[in-house]
Parts: structure tokens; sequence; C-alpha cells
């Protein structure tokens, strides 16, 4: 131990002491620790990012930025392209996105709201998270034998009288982008929801008072105050919800349809990345096995701007509603 | 409205406060049987009128239960499911606590101030041109927000920054800036729940400047611990107690008249008490 220099500071009843040897020394393990456990983290996504990319350096060679607007996927002529499935993983992502955020956020204004009971708003909270523990390939199922011939009928009935919109210019012939989307929006509702609650929770109560005392209905507390005070929360809800859309595999493989074309129409078969990832590995050989390794990377690739682009988003909301610097 | 006069049996024998008579003209005549938060009796017993332009100052000791009146004026504390009100407060005549009568329109008249700062988080300018848009206001919106801010004695400070968060301000800059949104409107009463406890002596000192302009034009009702703060400002002092006999803590008023006299001349032994600092 250090010599402590305020040795004199102290009279013979003095309780006060410098921290021992041995506390100094728990609290140097425990930054270490901190220090590993964090760049662990950093050293694993460049390990990952290092093994694909050895993975895909051919592929990349080979086909360069050529693979991201070519529309072919043929074995054996060895052509390789992903815009198909590019079109595919942003589409049912953003559809998700939709129907899931705006979903989740009405869900998160009902629980926190006051709307019901605190005690019923647990219970609600509780069943919505659950939705999270379900597997992915259950979903898939349930999209399969419940929720593909629920929809048929209306899905028929809005190409039959509205195929002159794009969204609506094919017929659901079974697995498709709407099905997929809608599944989807199902996995991610769950996270928006969660997420959204806490951000309304993190509102302090002044602020509700302050809303009320101004005169507002709740409608109008609501959407013009507590809203907007939890948009960057929102915000990161739906980032983190996207980023799970983007990533989802065995439900979309099972619902999609692996179709690959690019197509505006909800009833039309398509693909994602992943999902072409999960169905054509197990198969796939030589320089296929390398060009999903270079799919793999541009999944990572969209993931990561995704998320830098809603990181960014978030900031300015924190800015601008907050006023931090 | 007497208040002397509860008919009920089991707070006969309580004190009750006489009842206050109004020199001028009442705009809020409030007059408390029964406040509780469940099973739990907060208030009793209180008739508080609040008279128009002038300041009526809320003291009394920790729970005592002048918050809790304060915001059974403009039905803040529906905000409470647990809360339930006994009595009436007649607000130019119509009682806010009849079942026709829509807390959203009484909050809309009778503005409210709160202890501690809490503007929105938006620009400097939205939350004063809050309570505009919200009231449909067709008219000068940039006007109206100088106007507040000038009033709330805050305008100099902000006038190039507008457009900041009114979060990035300073603790005492946000309570002014809650007064401006709450000023902006013009409501005819504003209630203020320990404004300034927040605040340091030189930020305190402005608000109450400014709640004496205020004066003027509204009619002010203030909770205040301070009582130097209800000497300085306050035309009226209601000196609210609590009541710990029975296991409960019940407030109840004890006192009310004009603050010189119940500073200088309090007619009660417990008012003495407090005033003078001994009060435990």
């Amino acid at each position: 131990m250090a010599k402590n220099p305020f040795q004199q500071a102290g009279s013979s009843s003095a309780i006060t002491r410098p921290p021992s040897g041995s506390e100094v020394a728990t609290d140097t393990l425990f930054r270490g620790i901190a220090y590993t456990c964090a760049a662990l983290i950093v050293l694993l996504v460049a390990a990952i990012l290092w093994q694909l990319g050895k993975e895909a350096a051919p592929a990349v060679g080979e086909y360069g930025l050529g693979f991201w607007t070519s529309t072919t996927w043929d074995v054996n002529k060895s052509e390789f392209g992903v815009l198909p499935e590019i079109w595919g993983t942003l589409y049912s992502s953003l559809l998700a996105l939709l129907l899931g955020g705006i979903f989740g956020v009405a869900i998160a204004i009902f629980l926190t709201q006051d709307f019901i009971h605190h005690k019923l708003s647990l219970v609600f909270r509780t069943i919505v998270e659950l939705l999270a523990a379900i597997p992915s390939v259950v979903y898939g199922l349930w999209g399969i034998y419940v929720l593909i011939p629920m929809i048929r009928p209306g899905a028929e009935w809005l190409h039959e009288h509205f195929s002159w919109i794009p969204w609506f210019g094919t017929s659901l012939s079974g697995p498709g982008l709407a099905p997929a989307a809608l599944v989807l929006s199902i996995m991610i509702l769950p996270t928006v929801a969660a997420i959204s609650v806490d951000a309304f929770r993190r509102i302090p109560y002044k602020v509700k008072e302050a809303a009320y005392g101004m005169g507002t209905t709740k409608w109008e507390a609501i959407l013009k105050v507590m809203l907007p005070t939890a948009s960057s929360g929102i915000l990161a809800a739906l980032v983190l919800g996207f980023g799970r859309a983007l990533g989802e595999t065995m439900a979309l493989a099972m619902l999609i349809g692996n179709a690959n074309q690019i197509s505006l129409s909800l009833f039309s078969p398509a693909n994602t990345l992943a999902s072409l990832l999960a169905s054509s590995f197990p198969e796939a050989s030589g320089i296929e096995v390398q060009a999903l390794m270079y799919a793999a990377l541009v999944l990572l690739l969209i993931t990561f701007v995704v998320n830098v682009v809603g990181l960014g988003v978030q900031q300015y909301t924190v800015r601008k509603f907050e006023g931090k610097k | 409205m007497n208040a002397a006069a509860a008919s009920d049996v089991s707070t006969r024998s309580e004190f009750i406060a006489e009842p206050y008579q109004v020199e001028g003209k009442t705009v809020i005549d409030c007059d408390v049987k029964k406040i509780f938060y469940g099973s739990f009796l907060a208030v009793r017993d209180s008739y508080v009128p609040v008279e128009k332009n002038k300041i009526t100052a809320f003291i009394g000791p920790s729970g005592c239960g002048k918050s809790t009146v304060l915001r059974s004026l403009n039905r803040m504390n529906d905000l409470i499911s647990v809360f339930r009100f006994e009595g009436s407060v007649y607000y130019h005549g119509q009682d806010i606590y009849a079942a026709n009568v829509d807390p959203v329109v009484v909050r809309r008249y009778i503005g409210m101030v709160f202890q501690q700062p809490n503007p929105f988080s938006m620009s400097i300018y939205d939350n004063v041109a809050f309570g505009l848009k919200l009231n449909k206001f067709k008219g000068d919106y940039d006007e109206k927000v100088q106007k507040a801010l000038e009033r709330a004695a805050l305008w100099k400070e902000v006038k190039d920054k507008l457009k900041n968060s009114g979060l990035s301000l300073s603790g005492g800059q946000q309570q002014r800036l809650c007064i401006a949104r709450a000023i902006a409107t013009e409501p005819d009463v504003l209630l203020m729940d320990e404004p300034c406890s927040a605040l340091d002596p030189i930020a305190t000192r402005q608000v109450e400047e400014l709640m004496l302009e205020l004066r003027e034009r509204f009619t002010v009702a203030l909770v205040t611990h301070n009582m130097q703060q209800a000497t300085r400002v306050g035309d009226t002092t209601a000196f609210f107690s609590v009541d710990i006999s029975k296991g409960g803590r019940t407030g109840y008023l004890v006192e009310m008249g004009p603050t010189k006299q119940v500073f200088e001349d309090p007619k009660q032994a417990l008012t003495k008490e407090y005033v003078a600092g001994e009060f435990s």
C-alpha cells in the first residue's frame, strides 16, 4: 500500500482511513475485466468480418460491384447477383417496420398512458414480450398453415378489384411478400413495443402534469407532448426492430417463396438475403459458397448502415428536442 | 357559504377556521369538505376564496395539504385515480366539480406553474406557442410569444435562440419559460405550486417581481414554503396545518386573512407559532 500522505490528519479516534491494498487491487481487477469484455466484443465483430471477408474474397474479386446489381443467381452458369434479394430484404423489412412500428408504438401508448390499470398493463406487456419467445420456425409454420389461408380471400379480392395498383398486381399463390411481411411485423412487435414502453416510462411525471396543466385532452397530451418527448427512444426501438427484420431467416425462408424476382406486388413471391443463405447453403459448393459469403457480407453491410443511420437520426432528435450537446 | 356550519357529526368537535370575509370580488370560491387519496383523508374543512387581482398565498408545514388544495382548483388532482373531492369549487358561479364540467376546459382558464420547471422537449418558441396552438389561436404568434417571454422576464436572454430546445436553458430560465408558456394564452387565474423552490435567490426575486406584475391582469394563487415570500408578494395568506392527533395526517385551514394581519396579528396560537418559526 502506498504511503498515506494524510497520516497526520487523523486523530487517534478517527475512523477514516485510506483504501487498503486489497481494495485497490479489487478495483484494478474490476476495471481490467470490464476493459477485456469490451475489447472482446470488438474483437469478435472484427473476427467475423475477417472470416467472412476471407471466404468471400474470391467471389468479390470475380463479380465485384456487379454482384450488387445483377439479378441472376445461376449456379450452372456461375452467374451470381443479389439485387432481387436486397430488394426483397429491404421491401419486406420496411413493410414489417411500418406495420410493426405503428402497432408497437400504439401498444406502448396503450400500456403506459393510463388506458388500463397498471397491473393489467403488466399482464399485457408480458404477453407481448412472450411473442419474442416463440421460435422462428413456429412462426413460419403458423404462416403457412394459418396466415396464408386466412389472407388469401382478401388478397384475391384486392387483386380482382385493384389490380391496377402495383401493390396488388399479382394474385397470391401461396407464399409471398404479404404473409412474410405480416409474420415479420409480428416478430418485431415485441422489440418495438418493449423499447417504446420504456421510452414512455422514462418521461418524468412532471411532463405529463405540464401537458394536462395546459388544458390538453388526453389525445393532445399524447400526440403533442408524450410522443415528441419519447421520440428518441421510439426511434431506437424502430432501428432495433428494423435490424431484426433485416436478419430474420427461418420464418422468411418458409414464407417468402424464394423467387428471384423484383416486384412491387405484395402478393408475389420474393427472396431475402438471409433466406437465400439459409436455403442455398446446405447444397452449395465451390464458387457458390464464396458467392453466398459475399451475400452475407452484403447483408452485414446493409444492417451496419441501417444502424449507423438510425443512430445518427436518433442523436439528431436528442439534440433537437432535448437540447443536449 | 359557511364552512363552520359543517353538519357532519364526526367533525363537529374538530377545529374549523373562521371563514375569511372577502372584501373584493371572488374569482374562485373554494370550499373543501374532504379530500381523499383512496381511504386517506388528506384535507378537511377548508374554505379558501381566491380574490380577483390579488395574490393568495398558501403557507404551512409539509403535508398540510396546501398543494393538494391548490391542485384541486383546476382539477389537476384528477390525474390521480384514487383522488376524491368533497365540497365545491365555484369559478365564475360554476362548480368545476359538477358532472357536466370537463376538467380540460377548467385547466385552459386556470393555468398552472409547477414546483419543478417542466418545459416540453421542444424549442423555446414552441413551448410558449404550445397553448396558443392548443387553443387554435388565429393571429400573430411571434408577437404573442415575444409578449409572454417579455412578461416572464426571459425575452432578453432567449431572443436570439428561440429555436433552441427549452431544456437547454438553466433551471431558473426554464421556470420562467414555464411561466411564459402558462401566461401566453392569458388564462384568468394562475396557480403556482412552490414555483421558486428549485431556483436560486436571484431567479426567485425575478419570479416574485413577475408575480406582482401578473397580479395586475390575472389572479394568482401561490403555494410557498418560504414565509418571506408570502409576506413579500401575498395580499392574502391562508395558513394550513396538519392534524396528527387521530393517527392520520389530515391537513386543514387554520387561519386566513390579509397577509399583514396573519403575520403580525394572528388570531390562532398555531399560526403565531408557525410565523414566528417556533413550529416543530
